[in-house]
């Protein structure tokens, strides 16, 4: 292959790493909503949607964009909490599906509601002022932005490492996961953890599309494709595992970002190659426990 | 009161019943066309429902079978200059394939990985179809899938007629009932709802629980395949939005709103789906969002959907 060069390769993996960064937000999200409520979020897509029009409306409002990425996610995390207080809970104990089911009916709602006040069209995303431009990274020149999204994505890793593994909130939640009723017996309100922990989800999931807006647009039904993306990673990663996340988003990302370099037609189809394959080989994902899946 | 004999023979003549009802149930609706729809996602949402009603399967990816035997039909008459029903008896076939090859790898999974795995399958057959221009048009989706007169040796039937086209589609959809209602009475329909009900037992009495999924799944796969077929005819064009997760999504929001696991609440389902959906839509563009609320109040208050909870007001 003519004019593929080291260097070359390497940014390639950067641009990788920038989508997997994205990826990582969602699953991380995803991972976490499952592994302590046992709801699988058909609305995840929706809520990282929300986030980048969150962005959109509050710089409308004159707010910077330094502001937004903190301000969008607690608002649509507040309106993921809203969802979990006032019609998820009410499905706890009734089978695993409906929670699926009913999150599928609000992300229509939530598509819908959003064409009606921002439009059908697509709307454009300005790159922040600071992050525009391009930065030398040693092998080459790479986009200030993506840099950036990599940069947020490690602090937003790191910061929810510490809170789970380092902080009594955490410990909560770690122990409500695995028993919820032990938990209770001890005295804590296990609904009220399950809220935060629900709120904590869909603002990552808001904070990953107000990243992504930048790099691809705001549009109504751009949470539809990253769901499907989305469930690739957790089950590449194994489902309910937070490290599994992580090392799935970012390899789902640099296999996008190769096989756009060498046939970029085959980029999409190539994630879920990468599926199929780890459902041969190991059904229960990288890092999930054996015996969930079958 | 009904007598209970009747209900009970009711019951055994489901099929009869049926296609008593859809003979004459293009009179009743406002115009043809919807009946015609109804009859096509009727008969998707059957398809689909056999898995999660009888098996207690979720499945987000029936998109892939329903638009992929739409483009079975198409492409082999298009492609391969096929008659119209030789283009039917493909999309069974690629439907059924397809729904192999899915299911081979969702199989191996359960519950809401299940979900998962068929809707994230089903979006790399959407992707394949998108980038595959040269068969399949892309984006333009498949053009051309015309069919006028159907001639039957005696006689020459013209499809464009409405109320005719409803019959040659109910003729179809009639065999596909009495298909399903067999295959749901058999010892395999039996051992389907063992496997639903409690799979350890079934297991335990020897029945292949995964084989059993399997087959259900291929077998889903024939009448999703033949509803998309259907629809392919009658559209004349098959678009790429048939692949569409929202498309795997309405079938599973017209089973629920039906009812999940009653023989016709999938079609009660589809019918207010779309009559509702034409009704909303005449008044405002985001018929969608009260959609998307009436789905969470189904999930929410009424489970077993409109036929299951009118089955369940009657004590049976």
């Amino acid at each position: 292959m003519d004019g593929i060069t080291p260097d070359l390769l390497a940014l390639q993996l950067f641009t990788g790493l920038a989508l997997g960064a994205i990826y990582v937000l969602l699953a991380l999200g995803m991972s976490l909503l499952f592994g302590m409520l046992t709801v699988v979020n058909f609305a995840h897509g929706a809520f990282y949607m929300l986030g980048a029009y969150a962005g959109i409306l509050l710089l409308g409002f004159g707010v910077n964009f330094w502001f937004c990425l903190l301000f969008a996610p607690l608002l649509i995390g507040g309106i993921g909490m809203l969802s979990e207080r006032f019609l998820i809970r009410h499905l706890y104990g009734r089978g695993i599906d409906y929670p699926l089911l009913l999150t599928f009916g609000l992300s229509y709602i939530m598509v819908e509601t959003v064409r009606i006040f921002f439009g059908t069209q697509g709307l454009p995303f300005d790159t922040p002022d600071a992050l525009q431009g391009a930065s030398d990274i040693m092998i080459g020149y790479f986009p200030t932005y993506r840099l950036f999204v990599i940069g947020v994505a490690i602090l937003v890793i790191a910061a929810l490492w510490l809170f789970l593994e380092r902080t009594p909130y955490g410990l909560i939640i770690r122990a409500g996961a695995r028993d919820p009723q032990i938990v209770r017996i001890l005295g804590i309100d296990v609904a009220r953890v399950w809220l935060v922990v629900f709120g904590i989800g869909t603002g990552l999931a808001a904070l990953a599309g107000l990243l992504a807006a930048p790099l691809q647009g705001a549009s109504p039904e751009m949470g539809a494709s990253i769901l499907a993306e989305s469930f690739v990673v957790t089950v590449v990663g194994g489902m309910g595992s937070l490290v599994g996340a992580v090392v799935a988003g970012l390899l789902v990302g640099v296999v996008v970002a190769m096989t756009s370099l060498f046939a970029p037609e085959m980029a999409q189809v190539a994630i879920f190659a990468l599926m199929a394959i780890v459902l041969l080989i190991r059904p229960q994902g990288f890092f999930g426990r054996a015996g969930l899946m079958s | 009161m009904l007598n209970p004999d009747f209900v009970a023979r009711c019951k055994q003549h489901r099929v009869i019943l049926a296609v008593a009802f859809l003979l004459i149930f293009p009179l009743l609706m406002p115009f043809k066309a919807i009946a015609v729809n109804i009859l096509i996602y009727g008969l998707y949402a059957l398809g689909f429902n056999m898995l999660f009603g009888t098996l207690g399967l979720l499945s987000f990816g029936h998109a892939a079978l329903f638009g992929g035997g739409a483009y079975a039909c198409g492409l082999a008459m298009i492609r391969l200059g096929l008659p119209w029903w030789m283009g039917i008896v493909c999309a069974v076939v690629i439907g059924m394939a397809l729904a192999a090859i899915i299911g081979a790898f969702a199989i191996r999974t359960r519950g809401i990985y299940f979900a998962m795995v068929t809707m994230a399958l089903a979006q790399c057959v959407y992707f394949i179809s998108d980038q595959w221009v040269s068969l399949t048009g892309g984006e333009n989706g498949l053009r051309d899938v015309t069919l006028t007169k159907i001639d039957l040796g005696i006689t020459t039937l013209n499809f464009v007629d409405p109320l005719t086209r409803y019959y040659v589609v109910a003729f179809f959809v009639a065999i596909a009932l009495f298909v399903l209602s067999r295959i749901l009475a058999s010892p395999f329909g039996a051992a389907m709802e063992a496997v639903r009900e409690n799979e350890a037992r079934a297991r335990a009495c020897g029945y292949d629980v995964r084989a059993t999924r399997y087959l259900a799944f291929i077998l889903s796969g024939g009448f999703c395949g033949l509803a998309g077929a259907l629809q392919a005819l009658h559209l004349s064009i098959v678009p790429l939005e048939t692949l569409a997760i929202a498309n795997s999504g309405l079938v599973v929001m017209m089973s629920l709103l039906g009812g999940m696991g009653t023989f016709f609440g999938p079609f009660v389902g589809a019918g207010v789906f779309l009559l509702l959906e034409n009704l909303v839509s005449l008044w405002t563009v985001h018929w969608q969002i009260f959609v998307g609320a009436a789905f969470v109040a189904c999930v929410l208050f009424f489970p077993r959907g409109i036929w299951g909870t009118i089955l369940l007001g009657r004590g049976r």
